[in-house]
């Protein structure tokens, strides 16, 4: 692939170590050849890699515009005209419009409540001292390691007898419930390394700690939400199981439930193109926003994890 | 400061507190409590029966599958994810070769746009990730065989998701697939910040690229890499195993429940057999392989931390 350009950086030494993968060539020209026999390789694989990705993506926005036959028949050959109508189907009559709008409402409320309430509890906990402050935060913090599952059967009779089964409200509380582990934990992190001297200022000068709070810390702490934002957007976004669990009237569904609702109930209509063009409308958001901020995305994911 | 500082701490914490603890936390305690009871889930009378939920599960063959799978699930997945992560972080932030007035160490060409793709994945659903593959794993007319008959493998038309031997296997690679990406930006974050001048060092004493990797890249990214086994332990056994598992293979749970797992065997005696006790009994079995797992891996892991 790249033999051609200036040989590797790599030492003469080197040869030994990597000539499990080397062919045997005349020694003058080993250096170069293994160097060059390496990075095919290499690079093969990331290419390789790069077309696993990307080929089942494109496979589906291309079906999406073909018409259920031809799907069917010639899998991979491109639509003979763009079915335009495969969308409209899906977007009026599948319902996927309403999928969307629920999935906005509850990730909307979820996201605010999580970032308000998350971010009081962090603030409380990495700058005050009180009895308890230790025990609370390890009680948030464990949320993180535990099972969702185990806790959904009792969950579901604790929605429901709140009356907040198959509402977008209920849904909403519960949402923000599990957010608030790695919420805590990563924004007391946050919250410890901002400087105090501001805070204590403003205080002095007479403002409650309400008034600190939402003055002064929380628009410091603007980079360290949003990348525990970005973070809870795209967990509440592609929720499943909850909502899979506790919401189940059919009017309420979110845009995850709504599409496995969408795949049982076409496989028996066999309106496949109208379901593929539903899954493209469903991926294209999130990947659109993910190329615009993937700056934002990445560094969002990374720091938390990384803490 | 004394001044309202309880009143502001209560007033703080109350709400965010309450949430977590009435969701969260309470209904952790109760499934504890439910797996000693005989509890159907649909009516609310039921009475204690000790350890019947547990003696009855130690006889339960489904079980036993399910176990088997979510244990394979937690050892293979983290494994192959993180070393193909693992390969491809190193070689888009160190394998590149040195460009003339360059960087020491560099990325190979183009490595800002792997990083990029290789990210697509993890920002899709998995319930859309799930479907999308179903799709592509139907012996007829789904994307897989036709490759197959493309390249004229006529013969080689497995049934994938329908094959008992091969379903597992199948659902395994759709969650390396939709995981690597994520992987390798978190490897990749954790490179940038190993100093340029160790692998100078190194290069200059001769290592290769496979020393250089084993020798400084992996030993400096040991706290990364045994987090993101964790967490990626924890995401087999638990809500992505679930959703590819319910979502992908028919039953669901599989042909001959080949695919069951722990979590999808919880949810269906749950909310489809409706015995409610003896899913949180199983729902129990599965915290306890969560917890082994992590302070298994966390155990075996650790290592005297390098400063740097």
């Amino acid at each position: 692939m790249k033999t051609t350009e200036t040989p590797a950086p790599l030492p003469a030494e080197s040869g030994a170590t990597v000539s499990t993968i080397d062919v045997p060539a005349p020694e003058p020209a080993r250096r170069k050849r293994e160097g060059g026999v390496l990075n095919v390789f290499s690079h093969g694989v990331l290419v390789i890699w790069a077309i696993m990705v990307v080929t089942p993506l494109l496979w589906a926005v291309m079906t999406s515009f073909k018409s259920d036959s031809s799907i069917f028949s010639s899998p991979w050959s491109l639509p003979d005209k763009l079915h335009f109508d495969n969308w409209s189907r899906a977007w009026t009559d599948a319902n996927m419009s309403d999928y969307f709008l629920n999935t906005i409402l509850v990730v909307g409320g979820s996201l605010i409540g999580t970032l308000v309430l998350g971010s009081m509890a962090a603030y409380v906990l990495a700058r005050f001292d009180f009895p308890g402050n230790r025990f609370i935060y390890y009680l948030f913090v464990g949320g993180m390691s535990f099972p969702i599952m185990l806790a959904l059967v009792p969950l579901f009779y604790v929605v429901n007898n709140m009356g907040l089964l198959n509402t977008i409200h209920g849904l909403i509380l519960v949402y923000i419930a599990y957010s608030l582990p790695f919420t805590v934990f990563f924004l007391t992190a946050f919250f410890r390394t901002l400087p105090t001297s501001v805070a204590e200022a403003a205080f002095v000068d007479g403002a409650s700690h309400t008034r600190t709070f939402f003055q002064i810390m929380l628009p410091m702490a603007k980079p360290g939400l949003i990348s525990v934002g970005i973070f809870n957007f795209l967990g509440q976004w592609n929720q499943y199981m909850l909502p899979t669990v506790l919401n189940t009237d059919p009017d309420k569904k979110v845009l995850t439930q709504g599409l496995v609702q969408l795949a049982v109930s076409q496989g028996y209509k066999g309106d496949w193109s109208g379901l593929f063009a539903g899954l493209v409308m469903a991926m294209l958001p999130v990947l659109g926003a993910y190329v615009v901020f993937q700056r934002q995305v990445v560094q969002g994911l990374t720091a938390g994890a990384l803490k | 400061m004394q001044h309202g500082k309880y009143r502001f701490i209560v007033g703080f914490l109350a709400l965010p507190l309450g949430l977590y603890a009435l969701f969260v936390v309470w209904p952790f305690i109760q499934s504890i409590y439910y797996s000693f009871t005989d509890w159907t889930g649909l009516s609310p009378e039921f009475k204690m029966v000790g350890f019947d939920n547990y003696t009855r599960m130690l006889h339960d063959d489904i079980f036993w599958k399910s176990l088997e799978h979510s244990l394979l699930f937690a050892l293979v997945l983290p494994l192959v994810t993180i070393s193909l992560a693992l390969f491809f972080a190193f070689m888009i932030n160190v394998g590149g070769r040195r460009r003339r007035g360059g960087p020491v160490i560099s990325g190979v060409r183009g490595s800002s746009f792997y990083k990029i793709v290789y990210f697509f994945p993890q920002v899709l659903s998995i319930a859309i990730v799930a479907l999308l593959f179903q799709f592509a794993y139907n012996p007829d007319s789904g994307a897989v065989n036709s490759i197959l008959r493309g390249i004229g493998l006529d013969s080689v038309q497995p049934l994938w998701l329908g094959d008992p031997n091969l379903a597992l296997w199948c659902v395994m690679a759709v969650l390396v697939w939709s995981t690597v990406g994520f992987f390798v930006v978190l490897f990749s974050a954790g490179m940038a910040s190993i100093p340029a001048e160790l692998y100078e060092a190194a290069l200059l004493d001769g290592a290769s690229r496979a020393t250089t990797f084993f020798r400084v890249t992996l030993p400096l990214l040991w706290d990364t890499v045994q987090s993101g086994w964790v967490y990626m332990g924890i995401l087999a056994l638990g809500a992505e195993s679930f959703a590819v598992v319910q979502i992908m293979t028919t039953g669901p749970g599989g042909p001959d429940y080949s695919t069951t797992v722990l979590v999808l065997y919880v949810y269906q005696k749950a909310f489809r057999d409706g015995q409610a006790a003896y899913a949180t009994t199983i729902g129990v079995a599965l915290l306890v392989v969560t917890l082994a797992f992590a302070a298994i891996v966390m155990r075996l892991g650790r290592r005297e931390r390098l400063e740097y």
